[in-house]
């Protein structure tokens, strides 16, 4: 192992998760031994929730009903633009509903395996068990879930499991969830119980005397700088996929807040763990600005393809069937084109690399949807897909009912995140981390469908029913602008914007941001390898180096300057993605989406090394210069056995 | 493709806009028009001017973030959203002009951002189901008919992003409105509050400034998620029926 880029520091533990008990019963127990607050206390408590996604938008509805004073905060105008609304396929819930031997713990089997052994059980154990309460709570809430001819709700399959247990909402699902959450958090607010902070991005955290105490934030239209005190903080700012540059998340998605925090203590877990999504719409210019998903569900129904030729240039509806290589068809016979996302983008670029690649660049598979066409009928293709088939014939001019659209994988999601025990706190007391912000439940790939149950999991149930026992102890003494923590934190931001105005180089802030993401694609991407992640470190601190003298941000701070919020959010992309390297280097194996070119198996799958790396890596940040502190937290299976994942 | 551009710039709310003209050649008709205006404003920033300013985020159409008016027209035109347009739509050396929503009830932040708040308070005022958290049935415990859910679903794809309004004579919000009075008032769940909800969020539309509804149907032909005129008749249905039941406004 490279010690030169890290230490080791002491292993930490989750402490929270009632162990003396059986799995099933471990999260009723927590709850049962969990202090309470009473009504009339949680009046006199001020919770901060950041992110108004699924999981902060359904944690600060939950909250402000249970009585707290919440003060919420996002970047874009509406609380209803969170990136969750781009969700296309669907939400996973142990439902039963088709009889087809569905349960809480085959969700957890499934979840726990699909995540290639480097989550924690009990984590995806309660995720399981509370999946089936989302559905419930979302229909009554009027999200318009696809339906049956009989009245009753509709299912379908999702990558890496065998049975039919995600609800969808047509090609939106996401969007109908939020807007459920939106509305219960917007009739909150209308209650006087949710204090709204709109086009508000949080710079910093403050922490008093080690606990999490507050925010700084920048109002993103007149630029004030304002401090917001409370006596717990809830982030809930979703993944850094944009360290790629490329990526479907949106445009504004970042890491600033949880960066920050972990500048001020809290770990940051397995950073390296980057989901790369086997069916996106190909890249096709250097201007291009981000990356469009196609759902996972259209693998239910669409065949991937290549021709069994390189080179094979022919209209793809020219080329005869035994010319073609359904190669996720021959290699998995039993999952076909529901093996899960990183074996199924991992097979692509491998296809690709032969030259079998298709398209402009050679860079794209065939996903066709000729024989489902054929055999549902062009009408329930619509039905079912409709919005995504429109959506890709916006973008590439192309008719994905006459002709298989073209597909090629790209970063889709963030598996790695803060470090939170049980309970969901972070490393620093009174800071807590839901959704894809902190790194719980997915291990080392997530399932699809399974970002959408977290989220709802964490804001309406989880998190409402832990942080009782942290404000058990609150309300917490009153700190004021006077505070040297607030007045450090204020004073630091400052200086930073001051300091990204005053460079006035010769870069602009986009290409610092193309070049990183395209870096960080080439060596720590779908594929890494030590000799790629030592390029990329050497390479990173150059980049970050000339940033910080060279780039180039118009207008001042006192106004709406989105120039200038770009910058701080590429500062910390810049210093993220060398943690990431880092971790992928130590890592001196393949499991998930992280895959080490010298960790595989002879037919290419990745290859885990439990006997060395059965752990969460949780990084402890440590000022410039000196290297990050790895702490372990040793995973260990009682209730699902580690094995070779196999989807043959 | 070379193309002239006429954008509206303004600084901020106190001071008057105008439009502004810049040439740009180099286009690619592969680009979407928010990539259009991004090579812009690298190329403004580059010379020390200011960037344009606009809104967007998801630049996939879902989240409603961005709009403008292109030529005229909310969104271009196309039943699409801004961010979904591509340069294919428009001819080499053609003119484009960019404004933003033009509406009381928005005010321009700067440049083509504008403040859609008001949409939100709508919503405030009665745009959901009160069910509080953990306290729901099991979800088959009330089946509803496809039809109906299918419906419901489609107004409830609205994203909310303003283009109705901006479309409108009137400057009405009435198509977003009846997006949602239709989506929560077809489904078994949202009967109970059915009637105040639609004289809540009317009142508060009309307590945000904007303009009444006169079945001139531009919302809808402006509206990239194609909510329905039928929506509307939906509305006014339920709120005749809930003056009739003398139901009143919340204070
Ligand atoms: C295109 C796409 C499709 C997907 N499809 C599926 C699917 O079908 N099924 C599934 O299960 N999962 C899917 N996922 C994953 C899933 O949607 C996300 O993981 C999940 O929605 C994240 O929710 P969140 O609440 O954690 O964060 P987000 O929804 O991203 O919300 C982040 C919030 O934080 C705020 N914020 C961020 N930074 C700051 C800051 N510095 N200051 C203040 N506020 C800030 C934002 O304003 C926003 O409100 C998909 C993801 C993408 C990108
Ligand atoms: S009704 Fe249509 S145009 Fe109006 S806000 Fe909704 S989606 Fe936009
Ligand atoms: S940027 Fe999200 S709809 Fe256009």
């Amino acid at each position: 192992m490279p010690l030169d880029l890290f230490t080791v520091g002491d292993p930490i533990a989750d402490t929270k998760a009632p162990t003396d008990v059986p799995i099933g019963e471990r999260w009723s127990e927590r709850k049962f031994r969990g202090r309470l607050v009473n009504p009339a206390n949680r009046r006199k408590m001020t919770v901060i929730v950041v992110g108004t996604g699924l999981a902060g938008g359904s944690a600060a509805a939950t909250l402000g009903e249970a009585g707290y004073k919440v003060k919420s905060f996002w970047y874009q105008d509406s609380p209803r633009r969170a990136h969750s609304v781009a969700a296309q396929g669907g939400i996973n819930a142990a439902k039963n509903y088709r009889n087809d031997g569905d349960s809480v713990h085959r969700l957890f089997y499934d979840t726990v395996k699909g995540g290639d052994f480097r989550s924690r059980e009990n984590n995806v154990h309660r995720l399981a068990e509370v999946s089936v309460n989302i559905i419930d709570q979302c229909v009554a809430q009027g999200v318009p879930f696809a339906r049956e001819y009989g009245g009753l709700l509709d299912n379908r399959s999702f990558g890496g499991t065998q049975v039919s247990r995600t609800f969808y909402a047509r090609g939106q699902t996401g969007q109908q969830l939020l807007y459920g959450a939106y509305q219960a958090l917007e009739r909150q607010m209308a209650a006087g119980n949710v204090e709204q902070h709109s086009r508000t991005e949080m710079l910093d955290l403050i922490v008093v005397d080690g606990r999490a105490r507050g925010i700084v934030a920048r109002d993103l239209v007149t630029g004030e700088i304002s401090t917001h005190y409370a006596d717990a903080v809830v982030l809930a700012t979703g993944g850094y996929g944009n360290v790629f540059y490329l990526s479907t998340n949106a445009k504004g998605s970042n890491a600033t807040a949880i960066w920050r925090a972990h500048k001020r203590g809290a770990y940051f877990a397995n950073p390296c763990y980057t989901q790369i999504h086997p069916t996106c719409i190909p890249v096709h210019g250097e201007y291009q600005s981000k990356l469009t998903l196609m759902s996972e569900s259209l693998r239910n129904d669409g065949r991937v393809w290549v021709p069994k030729e390189r080179g094979d240039t022919r209209d793809p509806r020219d080329i005869p069937e035994d010319e073609r290589d359904y190669y996720l068809e021959r290699i998995y016979p039993s999952f076909g084109n529901l093996v899960p996302r990183d074996i199924a983008s991992r097979q692509a670029k491998n296809v690709c690399d032969e030259g079998r690649g298709v398209g402009p660049n050679g860079l794209g598979v065939y996903l066709d949807f000729a024989e489902a066409i054929e055999r549902l009928g062009r009408p329930a293709v619509e039905a079912k897909y409709g919005n995504l088939f429109d959506m890709y014939a916006q973008i590439t001019g192309e008719d994905p009912y006459r002709t298989p659209m073209r597909i090629y994988p790209a970063v889709h999601y963030t598996m790695g995140g803060l470090w939170v025990d049980y309970d969901l706190q972070s490393t620093i007391p009174g800071m807590f981390v839901i959704g894809e912000a902190n790194f719980s439940d997915h291990g080392a790939n997530r399932l699809g469908a399974s970002a959408l149950m977290q989220g709802l999991a964490d804001g309406y149930f989880v998190l409402p029913a832990t942080i009782t026992e942290y404000l058990a102890d609150g309300p917490f003494e009153k700190i004021g602008d006077s505070h040297p923590a607030a007045v450090e934190a204020v004073q630091g931001v400052q200086a930073q914007i001051q300091k990204l105005l005053n460079i006035n180089g010769t870069r602009s802030v986009a290409s610092f941001h193309r070049e990183l993401g395209k870096l960080m694609w080439d060596l720590c991407g779908m594929e890494r390898s030590e000799e790629s992640l030592r390029k990329a470190l050497d390479r990173i601190p150059e980049i970050r180096q000339e940033f910080w003298t060279n780039v180039k941000v118009v207008g001042d701070w006192h106004s709406f300057n989105q120039n200038l919020e770009q910058a701080g959010r590429v500062a910390d992309f810049i210093e993220l993605a060398e943690l990431m390297c880092v971790d992928a280097l130590h890592r001196n194996e393949s499991c998930g989406g992280h895959f080490r070119a010298e960790s595989q198996t002879p037919e290419g799958e990745a290859l885990r090394d439990d006997e060395n790396f059965a752990y969460v890596a949780a990084w402890e940040w440590t000022p410039e210069g000196a290297p990050p502190v790895l702490h372990r937290e040793d995973l260990e299976y009682e209730y699902v056995h580690l094995a070779q994942r196999s989807y043959k | 493709m070379r193309l002239t551009l006429r954008i509206w710039r303004q600084k901020d709310p106190s001071v008057k806009g105008t439009m502004v003209t810049y040439k740009l050649d180099d286009i690619s008709p592969d680009m979407s028009f928010l990539e259009m205006l991004d090579v812009l404003n690298e190329r403004l920033i580059m010379d020390g001017d200011d960037p344009v300013a606009f809104d967007h985020d998801c630049r996939e159409g879902i989240c409603g973030m961005c709009g403008v008016m292109i030529n005229g027209k909310a969104h271009g035109g196309e039943h699409t959203t801004t961010c979904q347009l591509h340069m294919r739509s428009f001819k080499d050396g053609d003119t484009i002009d960019v404004e933003p929503w033009r509406a009381s009830p928005f005010p321009v932040i700067k440049d083509l951002a504008v403040d859609r708040r008001a949409f939100d308070r709508i919503i405030q005022a009665g745009g959901y189901i009160s069910v509080p958290t953990g306290t729901a049935p099991e979800a088959h415990s009330t089946p509803v008919p496809k039809k109906d859910s299918d419906a419901a679903f489609d107004a409830a794809t609205c994203i909310g992003c303003g283009a109705c309004v901006a479309a409108c004579p009137n400057a009405s919000s009435m198509l977003f409105t009846a997006a949602k009075v239709t989506h929560l008032g077809l489904l078994p769940q949202g009967q109970p509050e059915r009637y105040d909800r639609v004289v809540n969020m009317v009142t508060q539309q009309d307590l945000e400034g904007f303009g009444g509804c006169t079945n001139i149907g531009e919302c809808s032909a402006s509206c990239p998620k194609g909510i329905s005129m039928e929506t509307i008749s939906r509305l006014n249905h339920d709120l005749l029926g809930a003056l009739r039941a003398g139901v009143k406004p919340k204070s």
